[in-house]
């Protein structure tokens, strides 16, 4: 938005067809690019999860020799090696697609984009070129991901098998000599950079362009969350950075970060990882924890119960969310004193997140609630959400951990708190804001049709591998014994039961465009009161040129 | 066109300011995750965390009360066919007190070989109370085809152990060395820069 209003600058303020998306500067339609690339990377990773689930429905293998046959030119007699192989490469892609190109970018780039400029008052982002940039990056970096699974990886197979965290010394030259790793490092480079740039944009937005009066602590609590977030991602995304670059000049320029043959150490990449990783998981749900007190606040039609305490337990997750990273590894060989730290420092977090569980049954008691589809997911959110967070309690313990270590219960685990539950967060969004970015209405029924079938089948999915976990079934193998076998065929039914509902989604939203009913400036009532509610539906190209004043109190 | 939002001159300086702000906060993180690896090991060498012994100068002026046991265990790594083993399995040592033991290798095969030793200290808590004075891990080891070495350890335990209430129970320490081969190709740039730190050239 630099240069003057030229003749040039007319074409540019209003492109049409195919340039308007791809040289896009409107945070808008960044946005809404943001939410289709999600939705279509959403669609091959779940695609993923339910080759797994059948893969894993019965003891034996099932349907991997063939797809490695199909997919990776294996032979009859290869077929077994090859199918093991590549059950593993599609795990690490699943985890992969679902964390760098489902969850971050729609509720980050997506619906942050979309509503935080919006929600604040301002025009447009601080940077919207470097917008652009940060979306077509993430394109990039897909593209490396997918070519990472047909180049050779471990010998004599194709695509990277270490799972998201990459650990050496499967990833080093020793596990994994061929290319395919180096893609997936590169990739994960590209997606890094992406959301530096993206986080950089958010912060000097909501730092720089608030509306006159919209003080920091009269922002709605998506800004705040995105804040958050956008923090974190500055503060944890480069270390990543630095450990797969360690990774990479390991397995080409013969450097022994993590090679104890020359002086390195492999642990010295977990700690890396973990102190990324860790603080990821609170940046994909720290978003859906904004989202989800828009929500539960219109439908309720309250303010959200106690708002300073909601921004600063998002703000004391962000910070303890940074000092917990080596309950991941509590199996290394940690001292005792190390690990009694982590246990405490882990438990912490129950603290503040207790607060927010609180703060959204304390904002619905009382309210005159509508069960509209979004609260329905909202709701769905919180239930799944706390049944996570307590299993996480359970972990972090290391005794208990010891056992629990790499099964089944760690998978239940995080899938309930921070994988089904993002997801919740981003179906609650997407029912909430559809009507504004489109201009239409969704079908209400079909939109609790879909909630039902998902809610139901996430937890016939995830619950029963609690129990798997518990009865000591490892992750990451394509095969298990007998003993295993009904609480998987549960599992994998419950799954396809949660696809059905994402078909349900699908034609939701072709109905909403099909039948075209408007929406109007605020279908949700007096209880939705944020700024975006008092533009017109969709928003004009150019929203606020004369920039609003906030005078009251609200949230 | 209808009239647009543009930022004034004060505004825009503001954004770049806190985004030049945030890029600073990218670049020192990037820079602490390669910092980790030196520092990780200074750390270490200061403290003897996780085990890691420490360098002494001189032997201690005075002896202590407590006798524990040393034990020395030896690994071969990867790549090198050498025998590796110590002339007694383990000692018993009075703090304070220096002793030396000594390493007989053997390379089994018809060329020349570099290897290099990894070391540590078990229990973890012990590692700031093992002092080394002399030590073959503190350089690479060259043999020719067929050829054996003695190689010598020199160490005694800190006094100091004594008053540590984290050592109390502890009866038994383990030596643990690992060989491996310090002539890989482009391993000469990896190693140059180690050398020459006996201390810090383990994690």
């Amino acid at each position: 938005m630099e240069t003057t209003a030229t003749a040039h600058h007319d074409a540019h303020a209003h492109p049409t067809g195919w340039r308007r998306y791809m040289f896009s500067t409107n945070h808008k339609d960044i946005g809404t690019l943001y939410i289709v690339f999600a939705l279509c990377a959403g669609l091959i990773g779940a695609t993923f999860s339910i080759l797994m689930r059948m893969e894993l429905q019965h003891p034996g293998l099932q349907i991997f020799p063939f797809l490695a046959q199909v997919l990776d030119g294996a032979t009859k007699d290869t077929a077994i090696d090859a199918a093991k192989n590549l059950y593993n490469v599609v795990i690490t892609a699943h985890g992969l697609i679902m964390i760098f190109f489902v969850v971050m970018p729609a509720l980050i780039g997506g619906f942050g984009n979309w509503f935080v400029p919006i929600m604040i008052g301002a025009p447009d982002m601080a940077f919207p070129r470097m917008n652009n940039i940060s979306f077509w990056l993430l394109v990039a970096s897909f593209a490396l991901l997918v070519i990472s699974m047909f180049v050779d990886g471990a010998p004599g197979m194709k695509g990277f098998g270490g799972g998201w965290v990459m650990y050496p010394p499967f990833s080093s030259l020793i596990g994994t000599p061929g290319p395919s790793e180096d893609f997936v490092i590169l990739s994960v480079h590209l997606a890094g950079a992406s959301s530096i740039l993206g986080a950089i944009n958010f912060i000097t937005t909501i730092f720089n362009m608030r509306a006159p009066g919209m003080t920091l602590h009269k922002m709605p609590l998506y800004p705040w969350a995105m804040l958050v977030t956008a923090f974190m991602l500055l503060l944890a995304l480069p270390v990543l950075a630095g450990a797969i670059t360690m990774l990479l000049c390991d397995r080409n320029f013969g450097t022994a970060f993590f090679d104890p043959n020359h002086g390195g150490d492999p642990l010295l990449y977990q700690h890396l990882f973990w102190f990324f990783g860790h603080p990821e998981v609170y940046i994909m749900i720290i978003p859906a924890f904004g989202i989800i007190s828009q929500i539960i606040s219109t439908f309720s039609k309250k303010p959200i119960f106690g708002y300073l305490g909601m921004v600063y337990a998002m703000v004391a997750i962000g910070a303890v969310g940074f000092v917990v990273w080596a309950h991941h590894m509590f199996t290394v060989g940690l001292s005792l004193d190390t690990q009694r730290y982590f246990v405490f420092a882990t438990m912490v977090i129950a603290v503040p997140t207790g607060v927010k569980v609180f703060s959204w049954i304390a904002t619905m008691w009382g309210g005159s609630i509508s069960f509209k589809t979004p609260m329905l997911f909202a709701t769905g959110f919180i239930v799944l959400f706390t049944i996570g967070g307590v299993t996480g309690v359970v972990l972090a313990n290391a005794g208990v951990d010891r056992s629990l270590h790499e099964t089944y219960y760690v998978i239940a685990h995080f899938h309930y708190v921070m994988g089904v539950a993002a997801v919740f967060g981003i179906f609650a969004a997407f029912y909430y804001w559809f009507p504004k970015m489109s201009g239409y209405l969704l079908n209400d029924k079909l939109g609790k049709i879909q909630f039902w079938l998902m809610f139901v089948g996430v937890n016939v999915t995830f619950f029963p591998q609690h129990f798997l976990g518990l009865a000591g079934m490892p992750r990451r193998y394509i095969d298990y014994p007998n003993a295993y076998a009904m609480w998987n065929d549960v599992s994998s039914i419950g799954s396809y039961i949660s696809a059905v509902g994402v078909f349900v989604f699908l034609y939701a939203v072709y109905d909403a465009f099909a039948k075209k009913r408007v929406a109007g400036d605020n279908p949700w009532g007096e209880g939705a009161t944020t700024l975006e509610w008092s533009l017109s539906s969709p928003p004009p190209f150019h929203t606020y040129e004369t920039l609003p004043r906030i005078v009251g109190a609200d949230h | 066109m209808a009239p647009r939002f543009e930022p004034s001159s004060a505004s825009r300086r503001g954004s770049r300011l806190i985004a030049a702000g945030a890029l600073g906060a990218v670049a020192a993180m990037l820079c602490l995750s390669f910092a980790a690896v030196p520092l990780y090991r200074l750390f270490c060498a200061r403290t003897g965390y996780a085990g890691t012994p420490q360098l002494a100068k001189a032997a201690p002026a005075s002896r202590g009360n407590r006798t524990l046991v040393v034990r020395f265990d030896t690994n071969v790594g990867q790549g090198l066919a050498w025998d590796f083993v110590p002339d007694v399995s383990q000692i018993s040592l009075r703090t304070g007190q220096t002793a030396t033991v000594f390493f007989k290798v053997t390379n089994r095969t018809d060329h020349e070989a570099v290897a290099r030793a990894a070391y540590n200290i078990a229990p973890g808590v012990a590692g700031g109370y093992f002092d080394k004075l002399k030590c073959f891990c503190f350089s690479e080891q060259r043999l020719g085809p067929h050829e054996t070495a003695d190689m010598p350890v020199v160490f005694f335990l800190d006094p100091a152990l004594e008053k540590d209430e984290t050592m109390k129970g502890i009866e038994m320490l383990t030596l643990s060395y690992t060989l491996f081969p310090a002539d890989r190709p482009n391993a000469a740039r990896v190693q140059g820069k180690a050398s020459g730190k006996p201390a810090l050239t383990k994690l």
